[in-house]
């Protein structure tokens, strides 16, 4: 009796999931598609089809050929430029993240719940209510349109959501460990080194995904502070767009978008799981 | 409270040697912590003041009290921004919490390939807004997407220009950002769906309740904390999207797709006018503090209700 009810409703069930899961595969298979059809092929048909010719040179012309303005290096320049500035602010901002969240959590100061109030503000805070003064900042310490400023700007914010995770997960250390090692004589750094540290593998991992996803995808600020040869890729992307709007080149622009997109897809193929930590740890503030 | 300075210097030794000896660790303690608070502080009173300038093209002292919020305010630019972000937050979130809690019903009935399928849902997550809208640009362009596909396939008369459509664009950018972030609301839910007592669900099994009477009932009552925020979450998104709209429609056509955060950018960067460039920001702060606030103050009473219960 059960059972014949059932197995209509678990179809149905596998059906919609399925479903579902085709329409969210399909823009990545669409553009995946694109980047291996020729230029000309889509301005023929559309941009779904399959490719008649398998147009590899795509990849090669978006890599270091095509134009954007008057310099005609491809999207290399820029890959680099995103790496340059998400590599070092990922580094930084988590290691200071992981220092200040044991602070907050395990050593307790004087005002340390006021600071790091303040602090986890800048979860909230929207981006536009920085800009003028991270305009006025950089251009007078000289680092206006340079990867160093948006390394620095993106270090500073980062650290709010870095001490947030950190200190989320040193919290639930037992103190006990931390008084008996203080009780041996060990420092601030000697007790982080030699059991914290050790104990943080998974929250780091967390950290490095999350920041890393978040700095190697903003835009408002790679477009606000930098210009020309310095922006990084997703400010690129849409110069990129904005140049070749009078003749699409579909083909190319679509291994363009696979190539910018492809450091953060591979992480999370790769890191899934902690990247699904970072997503509800950020959420449940 | 321990105090780590007292507890640390040890008796007999100058205090003052101490605290040198201790400099290392105060500076790595305090220094990015100070710089990260001081730089939240002072950078929001500063854009505040900056509101109340006559500033154009640079920063200039003055005051011109409230004289750039009622410009913005009077702006065709701002009321369509407006307007969009109240249709595009409400249906944005409304939407997206439908799908993701759909999702995460479906996918906690114990069906096989969940990680995948979860994988799926969440994978726009991970890539850039650019990128999102650049492809939904593509994908909705009547020239070159889904419309030009279905008339190669013989039905002609078929339409879909929304992204043309000055009434109609909107919602290319409501199902651009469904596509991407109902997989966090799915996430959420689905967190939410395991910790539902298992007891509480047994309980009502032997009472006889069908599985929709069971997820009236039950388990979906149990999750409105969490729906609470998953909403308050989307609309912090949907305040201050920007890139999207940028790749997606770049507020077009016209200013059709103007959003409050594209209205900043546009009086700082491309107006140059400063002053009613902070002002709009403000604002934006205004409009998130309207929704962060009312929710702070239920968490607030949230847990005054557990730590008394």
């Amino acid at each position: 009796m059960r059972d014949q009810t059932f197995a209509p409703t678990r179809i149905l069930i596998y059906l919609v999931v399925s479903l579902i899961a085709a329409a969210w595969l399909a823009p990545l298979v669409v553009v995946v598609l694109n980047s291996l059809r020729t230029n000309e092929e889509i301005a023929q048909a559309s941009m779904i089809g399959w490719p008649k010719h398998w147009a590899w040179s795509n990849y090669a012309a978006a890599w270091s050929g095509f134009c954007v303005a008057e310099t005609c290096a491809g999207i290399r320049p820029y890959m680099l430029n995103s790496a340059l500035v998400t590599i070092p602010a990922t580094i930084f901002s988590t290691m200071l993240g992981a220092i200040a969240g044991y602070a907050v959590s395990l050593w307790r100061f004087r005002g340390d719940s006021w600071i790091y109030g303040i602090v986890t503000l800048g979860l909230f805070l929207p981006q536009q209510m920085r800009l003028l003064p991270w305009t006025i900042v950089l251009r007078d310490i000289g680092l206006i349109n340079t990867l160093t400023g948006l390394v620095l700007i993106h270090t500073i914010q980062g650290l709010s959501f870095t001490t947030l995770f950190c200190r989320n997960y040193y919290v639930a250390i037992p103190h006990e460990l931390i008084r008996a090692a203080r009780i041996d004589g060990a420092g601030f750094f000697r007790i982080f080194w030699r059991i914290i540290l050790p104990l943080s593998a998974p929250i780091l991992i967390v950290t490095v995904i999350w920041q890393f996803t978040h700095i190697w995808n903003e835009f408002l600020y790679g477009v606000t502070f930098t210009s020309g040869q310095q922006q990084p890729v997703t400010a690129a992307l849409i110069a990129l767009s904005a140049a070749v709007a009078d003749i699409p080149q579909h083909g190319v622009q679509s291994a363009a978008v696979i190539i910018a997109a492809l450091p953060t897809l591979l992480i999370y193929l790769l890191g899934g799981r902690y990247f699904v930590r970072g997503l509800t740890a950020g959420a449940v503030k | 409270m321990t105090n780590a300075v007292s507890t640390a210097t040890r008796p007999g030794r100058p205090a003052i040697s101490g605290a040198l000896r201790r400099l290392p660790e105060y500076l790595t303690i305090w220094v990015p912590l100070l710089l990260s608070a001081a730089h939240l502080v002072s950078f929001s009173l500063w854009t505040i003041w900056i509101s109340f300038t006559p500033s154009t093209l640079v920063p200039v002292s003055g005051w011109v009290g409230l004289r750039n919020y009622t410009a913005v305010l009077a702006t065709r630019n701002w009321k369509i921004a407006f307007d969009n972000l109240l249709l595009f937050g409400s249906a944005f979130v409304l939407l997206s919490v439908v799908t993701g809690l759909v999702l995460a019903i479906l996918l906690d009935q114990r069906i096989r390939g969940e990680n995948v399928l979860r994988s799926i849902f969440l994978y726009p997550l991970a890539v850039s807004f650019v990128v999102t809208g650049t492809v939904w640009s593509w994908l909705l362009n009547p020239g070159v997407g889904i419309q030009k596909l279905v008339h190669d396939l013989g039905w002609t008369s078929f339409k879909f220009d929304w992204l043309i459509d000055r009434d109609m664009a909107i919602w290319t950018i409501v199902i651009a950002a469904i596509w991407q972030s109902s997989g966090f609301a799915m996430a959420l839910f689905l967190a939410g769906l395991r910790s539902v007592d298992a007891d509480l669900v047994k309980a009502a099994q032997i009472d006889g309740a069908g599985p929709f009477r069971m997820y009236r009932r039950v388990i979906l009552p149990t999750l409105w904390p969490i729906t609470v925020t998953v909403v308050v979450i989307q609309l912090q998104f949907a305040i201050s999207t920007f890139d999207l709209v940028r790749a997606l429609t770049n507020g077009g056509p016209g200013i059709a797709t103007q959003l409050p955060a594209l209205v900043v950018y546009d009086l700082m960067f491309q107006r140059s006018l400063l002053g009613r460039g902070a002002a709009a920001a403000v604002l934006m702060l205004l409009i998130l503090l309207a929704v962060l606030l009312p929710y702070a103050a239920w968490r607030y009473i949230q847990q005054r209700r557990a730590t008394h219960a």
